[in-house]
């Protein structure tokens, strides 16, 4: 059975650990070939509603549709459609770029070089494809990841503050993939405080404060006054 | 499960009043005199402990399957009651094993048993204690495994002790003297339902914490 | 599929493992310094108290795969690698499977450090046996490892992991110290006490069933956040 869907959708999800409360009744769906810029405050929630659609972690209440499927239980065929970019980068830093990335391809079952030779070439760092890792920049290390997050074609691509400690050449380059990927049929939703760069980029918004949301609208030019008008200027 | 609440603790109240009177009426044992009556409230207590390991065992299972909260609270409160009887458990065995033979601890495969199950619970309370958030899920795990070793403790342990043998410190039921049955069963029950009247009353607190915590949030909404 | 990619964890770590040689240099040294240590407690006039040998080592064993797991995870918290690995449409328990070969392989390579380290310091025959104790070695230090690779694991996210990843594992793992101390004893005994090996052996091998399936079992649950 394909794990494919063309739509992803929070329904009245909530996650709470005792009294704290992380994600609060938060209803969203994102469709192929959007672009969701999660936009919200420090500690508001977004990376845990990632992680829910990772479905590496689990809402208290409420469930997590997939096309017409609810995700539940150990669903591989599922996470086979996912890719997350999460802030930690998930790469090992002993091992070579060349390394993490022919590691994670083959966990999902990519043989052969070629699709890591491409992706070495995306993230422009072919010519140091054997170095390790940690001897990367924080820019470095944040292409190579995004390589690896789209290694397998995922139809959900979930990027957590992807443009952190990028200069702004980097950033315009990864803008650009994303709207490449959103033009091909991907669901991307995307976790931001960089509202510039989410201008250009988001076709909608999703405004999350206190684990809620806030506000679910078309993005517009004026983003920057809209997330203000939103959150109010308290922090 | 509130309304049982007070019949429960007034029979149980009873029985732990009546109780030694039937022990001082139960005949002496052989060798050890009065200090054998310990056995009375000892072993029961043992009784009532593994009750509580089993209990939080199968919650956890439940609760690591299922993601039930219900689960959860049973299995919280069935440790903590678990480790209290223990306590009172490796209590009484070395008064009873100095009274008896002179000595207050001499590995004994039952007592050591439980001294290690004793210290795996202890482990669940630490880790939903200080484990952080997510802590209930791994102490889920720490219960399960604990009662799976069960069987392997004692074997391995009873195997090791009797390679040395020495006196055991529970004489055999079976070895008892007929009279000694009675007052034993009353004490077994007296202690069995003790254990479920603390249980259901710790239920009933951690209930009530849920509720408040399901308060505060709804608070916020 | 499952085979596969705990293998290809398993590879990984190894690959990693060989760059840097970190945690197989200060496991190794650090069981040594164990036994050093407990020497000092239980060697007197220059000979051993009877049975230290098998104590010694198996404690040496507990102790070093103790940090050899923290370790292990710490570096799967980096990077939270975990977290991709656990993302990858493998059979969650298979990347349980690629841990525990990876740690049952580092302290097989501490044990044949310490095996002759301890025959010669204690002047203990332990080579009269050699399937038995392997036998022995291989199933007690499965067994160990099963329960210690989940529950570091599983704390990796916890606040207080260093300190309750042993205050866990060992009151858990009593019965494989009991079966392996016991069982290398009736090892060294002269003449060596074959049939009491062997029960010993049969112990751990059950121990090892019924905990890696438990650990199989319970592996997804636990690291769904």
């Amino acid at each position: 059975m394909s794990g494919d869907f063309e739509s992803v959708a929070l329904v009245d999800v909530s996650r709470h650990f005792g009294r704290r409360r992380a994600v609060s009744h938060v209803s969203m769906t994102a469709r192929a070939g959007e672009i969701v810029g999660l936009l919200g405050p420090n500690g508001a929630g977004k990376s845990t509603l990632l992680n829910l659609l990772a479905t590496l972690a689990a809402p208290t209440s409420g469930s997590i549709r997939f096309g017409d499927r609810e995700s539940r239980g150990s669903m591989p065929a599922l996470r086979r459609r996912i890719g997350l970019l999460a802030h930690e980068l998930h790469l090992y830093p002993e091992l070579t770029a060349r390394q993490n990335l022919a590691f994670f391809a083959q966990l999902y079952g990519i043989d052969g070089t070629a699709r890591v030779n491409s992706a070495l070439e995306d993230a422009g760092l072919a010519e140091r494809a054997d170095e390790e890792v940690a001897g990367f920049s924080r820019g470095m290390r944040q292409r190579i990841a995004l390589e690896r997050a789209l290694l397998h074609d995922p139809r959900l691509v979930l990027l957590d503050e992807p443009f952190t400690g990028l200069d702004d050449r980097a950033g315009t380059r990864i803008s650009e993939r994303l709207r490449r990927l959103a033009a091909a049929g991907a669901i991307v939703i995307l976790a931001t405080h960089d509202l510039d760069l989410a201008a250009g980029l988001v076709s909608r918004i999703v405004v999350i404060r206190d684990g809620r949301v806030a506000s679910d609208e078309p993005a517009t030019a004026e983003l920057r006054a809209r997330y203000r008008s939103v959150i109010g200027t308290r922090t | 499960m509130r309304r049982i609440f007070t019949p429960l603790t007034i029979v149980v109240a009873i029985m732990f009043a009546c109780s030694p009177i039937l022990i001082a009426g139960a005949p002496y044992e052989s060798t050890m005199g009065l200090i054998q009556k310990i056995f009375y409230y000892h072993v029961p207590s043992w009784f009532a402990m593994f009750t509580g390991v089993f209990t939080c065992g199968i919650a956890s299972i439940v609760y690591l399957f299922r993601g039930r909260p219900d689960a959860d609270r049973v299995a919280a409160s069935a440790a903590e009651i678990a480790v209290v009887f223990g306590l009172i458990g490796l209590v009484t065995g070395p008064m009873w094993a100095r009274k008896a033979w002179g000595v207050w601890w001499q590995w004994d495969a039952k007592l050591t048993m439980a001294l290690l199950v004793e210290m795996i619970f202890v482990g669940y309370l630490l880790v939903r204690k200080y484990g952080g958030p997510g802590s209930d899920k791994l102490a889920a795990a720490v219960a399960i495994f604990g009662m799976a070793n069960v069987p392997f403790v004692y074997e391995s342990v009873n195997i090791w002790r009797t390679v040395h043998p020495k006196t055991s410190v529970v004489p055999e039921l079976a070895r008892t003297a007929p009279g000694m049955a009675g007052p034993f069963w009353f004490c077994v029950l007296a202690f069995m339902l003790l254990f479920a009247l603390l249980l259901t009353a710790r239920i009933d607190l951690e209930r009530r914490r849920a509720a408040l915590d399901a308060l505060y949030l709804a608070e916020e909404d | 599929m499952f085979a596969r990619v705990a293998w290809l964890v398993l590879r990984k770590d190894i690959a990693i493992e060989v760059r840097s040689r970190e945690i197989l240099y200060t496991t190794l040294f650090f069981a040594v310094s164990c036994v050093l240590v407990f020497s000092f407690s239980f060697v007197r006039e220059g000979r051993a108290v009877p049975d230290a040998a098998a104590g010694i080592l198996w404690i040496a064993i507990a102790f070093a795969g103790t940090l050899a797991l923290g370790r292990t995870f710490e570096r799967e918290r980096y990077g939270e690698t975990l977290r991709a690995l656990l993302l990858a449409p493998a059979p969650r328990p298979a990347i349980y499977v690629g841990k525990l070969l990876g740690i049952v392989a580092l302290l097989g390579v501490a044990e044949l450090l310490l095996v002759p380290l301890i025959a010669v310091l204690f002047q203990a025959e332990l080579f009269d046996r050699p399937l038995l104790l392997i036998a022995l070695l291989s199933t007690g230090t499965l067994g160990f490892a099963s329960v210690g690779t989940l529950f570091a694991a599983m704390l990796v996210r916890a606040r207080t992991r260093d300190v309750l990843l042993p205050i866990l594992l060992y009151p858990i793992t009593v019965p494989v110290m009991i079966a392996g101390v016991r069982g290398t004893s009736a090892l060294l005994a002269t003449p060596p006490d074959e049939p009491s090996a062997i029960m010993w052996i049969a112990m751990l091998a059950c121990f090892d069933v019924v905990f890696v399936t438990l650990a199989l079992w319970t592996f997804e649950p636990l690291m769904i956040e």
